[in-house]
């Protein structure tokens, strides 16, 4: 199966006649995905390079292509509009790339558009291997397989991911859940999609200092996935206390959101964290086999 | 952005919170004139965004224009430092505000929560200290609530934290408008973080925010042109002031005391770069997230960055192509060595990802070889950092 993207997705991006947006199209398209489309308002009608039509608004895209995913690159004011669009185009699932939009227009949109999964925004995208790719991420680091990916970065997702492929695990579906403050969508949120997936067969999780998300979930696993295989990473143990590094949501404060407060609620909850990514594939192993799934 | 305790104050009386009689002064003689046109107890607090300020001797009393200009030339210069900020931050200007007659100090603030989606205002009787220390020692007094964006503020809420936290009696009639007044800035100036700490209850029975921290959301400024002057106003520290002129975001370099320089894209896999260097037993001079669609300006700046300005006697540049294409940081190394008048110093370069092919042709027509693996290029640059000592 894979989580949140399949062979029949249908997806539109927001954004299509943009350098990014273009150059990122190209890349999906030749990757397999179904790009039915894409959004400029003020150039419905004209044709992309690689023959999408464009249309003015997400409406329109939708009535005429079916799309259920859209693809967000517009520039970070239009960004909560770009999703409200969407939502009330009856979009199910939209992957926002955007980096830099306000934290209250994220919340305004994430507490109006129950129904609508928002993944990002400031994030890689969504990649199920061998069906389909929504963002950017680089696809020939990806493999089919069994092993489901979230991570809270985008190039270290493909750091991880690369390991995995070279030692021949592939993957279900990976997810960059971004780095943001406010994000559409959590570990926890992926953990219980990835439960009910029948692809599925182990976890990967990287995550990195400050925040809770690690440790709430880590108590979801400790509660729901028992017995699934999971190995996490935690990246930035080496920062110093109180220094935010790059990522809004990478900042240590107290004792909350510490490397080691991290480690040890993985720990407790059965999941080993490995010291650096190239552990990642031999931890995972390991664990495949004292489960028994492998 | 984190603003100022009398900027935050400004804010604070614009959405009705009381804040004390006060002014904003630059030197000891406006210190020494406000008192003299205004008899009375007087406080003078440093204003630095580094905590730790009262301990430091940065808060002083006077009574007096003299005392005034006395204690102002006192914490006027002072470097106040914290753990977290060890080269510390110098005062500059100062805050002169009414002394108040304390009876209780409790806390309140707002901020956004990843986990529920909403906004949550936290709410303690045990204000004036730390609130990472109130969540150790008594984590039962700290009430939360979530609030519905659909809904907005509603007084209930003011009146449900102040029952649930058992906040005294004496804050119950002005504590809903405290909480209204702190969801009011929070989404009128798109804040991430206002906290009150203390929110003093005097023994008169009135309620004022004796302190105010806010930090504005720097991606939501563009809305709000008239902060661009107190942004140009608030101290960078080195660090910042480097990653600025570089072209970079002001968090994405950091200098540290090893020989290890780092370069990555993404704030993930740089502090993964990071630990690698110290998993292959050496240390990093520094982090440097290079972000996502970097060009080849952009290396060449931070080549120069990590050169110049820290200790790196070795140089480990780990990229891997998302957004950001090989070719481009390719090209953008090449450019860095030809135009450079820096010194140089060995690099190891991994590079790998979008465009990655084109990206490799560029450095072997230079006469680079790119290594394999992070933990390879790490163990080759923590290596040739001990070489060079």
């Amino acid at each position: 199966m894979s989580i949140f993207l399949d062979k029949n997705s249908k997806v539109i991006v927001q954004g299509i006649t943009g350098a990014e947006g273009s150059y990122h199209t190209g890349r999906m398209l030749d990757y397999g995905t179904q790009i039915v489309g894409g959004v400029t308002p003020g150039k419905g009608g004209q044709t992309t390079g690689r023959g999408l039509p464009v249309f003015d608004t997400v409406k329109q895209a939708v009535e005429a292509t079916g799309a259920t995913h859209t693809c967000i690159f517009v520039p970070p004011p239009f960004v909560a509009d770009a999703l409200f669009e969407a939502y009330e185009a009856g979009i199910g699932m939209a992957v926002c790339i955007t980096e830099g939009v306000p934290v209250h227009d994220v919340l305004r949109v994430v507490g109006a558009t129950a129904g609508m999964r928002i993944i990002g925004p400031n994030c890689p995208g969504l990649i199920s291997p061998g069906k389909a790719s929504v963002g950017i991420m680089p696809g020939h680091v990806f493999q089919e397989g069994s092993v489901g990916v979230m991570s809270r970065s985008g190039t270290l997702t493909y750091e991880v991911v690369d390991l995995l492929t070279r030692a021949g695990m592939g993957q279900s579906t990976c997810v960059g859940v971004g780095g943001d403050p406010i994000i559409g969508t959590t570990f926890v949120d992926c953990l219980r999609e990835f439960a009910n997936d029948s692809q599925t067969k182990a976890l990967v999780l990287c995550g990195e200092i400050g925040g809770s998300d690690e440790e709430e979930a880590a108590a979801f696993i400790a509660a729901h996935l028992a017995a699934m295989p999971i190995v996490a990473f935690i990246g930035g143990r080496n920062a110093p206390p109180g220094k935010s590094l790059g990522h809004a949501g990478a900042i240590i404060s107290g004792a909350f959101g510490t490397p080691q407060s991290k480690i040890a609620a993985f720990q407790e909850a059965g999941v080993p964290v490995a010291d650096r990514p190239s552990e990642i594939p031999r931890l995972l192993a390991q664990r495949l086999r004292e489960t028994g799934v492998d | 952005m984190n603003l100022m305790e009398y900027q935050g104050k400004e804010l604070f009386a614009r959405v009705g919170i009381a804040v004390p009689r006060g002014r904003h002064c630059a030197t000891a003689e406006d210190v020494a004139r406000f008192i003299a046109a205004n008899p009375g107890e007087w406080v003078v607090k440093a204003q630095v965004l580094v905590g730790g300020r009262g301990k430091a001797g940065g808060i002083k009393f006077a009574s007096t224009p003299e005392e005034g200009r006395a204690r102002a030339n006192e914490i006027l210069g002072l470097v106040i430092k914290n753990r977290q900020n060890p080269q510390g931050e110098t005062v500059k200007s100062l805050l002169v505000e009414e002394r108040l007659p304390i009876a209780k100090e409790a806390y309140c603030a707002i901020t956004v929560d990843r986990a529920t989606k909403k906004p949550a205002v936290m709410v303690s009787p045990f204000g004036g200290m730390d609130i990472e220390e109130v969540a150790e020692q008594h984590p039962e007094s700290i009430a939360k609530f979530f609030v519905d964006t659909a809904i907005g503020y509603s007084p209930f809420i003011g009146r449900e934290l102040a029952f649930t936290s058992k906040l005294d009696e004496g804050y119950r009639k002005a504590f809903p408008g405290v909480v209204a007044g702190i969801y009011d800035l929070f989404f009128r100036y798109g804040a991430k973080l206002v906290e009150i700490n203390p929110l003093v209850l005097t023994r008169d029975g009135r309620v004022f925010a004796s302190d105010a921290k806010v930090e504005l959301d720097d991606d939501a400024l563009f809305r709000n042109p008239e902060f661009a002057q107190w942004q140009k106003s608030l101290p960078l520290d080195e660090d910042e002031t480097l990653a600025a002129a570089a072209g970079l975001g002001i968090r994405n370099f950091r200098r540290f005391d090893g020989l290890v320089g780092t370069m990555a894209n993404g704030a993930g896999l740089a502090m993964a770069t990071m630990d690698a260097v110290d998993n292959a037993g050496g240390k990093i001079a520094n982090f440097l997230d290079i972000g996502g669609g970097a060009n080849a300006e952009l290396v060449r700046n931070c080549y120069e960055l990590v050169v110049n300005h820290t200790n790196a006697k070795s140089f480990f540049i780990n990229i891997f192509g998302g957004i950001t294409r090989g070719d481009e940081v390719a090209r953008g190394i090449v450019q860095a060595l030809r135009e450079t008048t820096s010194r140089k110093i060995p690099m190891v370069i991994r590079l790998t990802g979008n465009n990655e092919a084109e990206g490799r042709r560029i450095l072997a027509q230079a006469g680079m070889t790119p290594v394999e693996t992070m933990d390879e290029g790490a163990a080759a640059a923590v290596k040739l950092a001990g070489a060079a000592k």
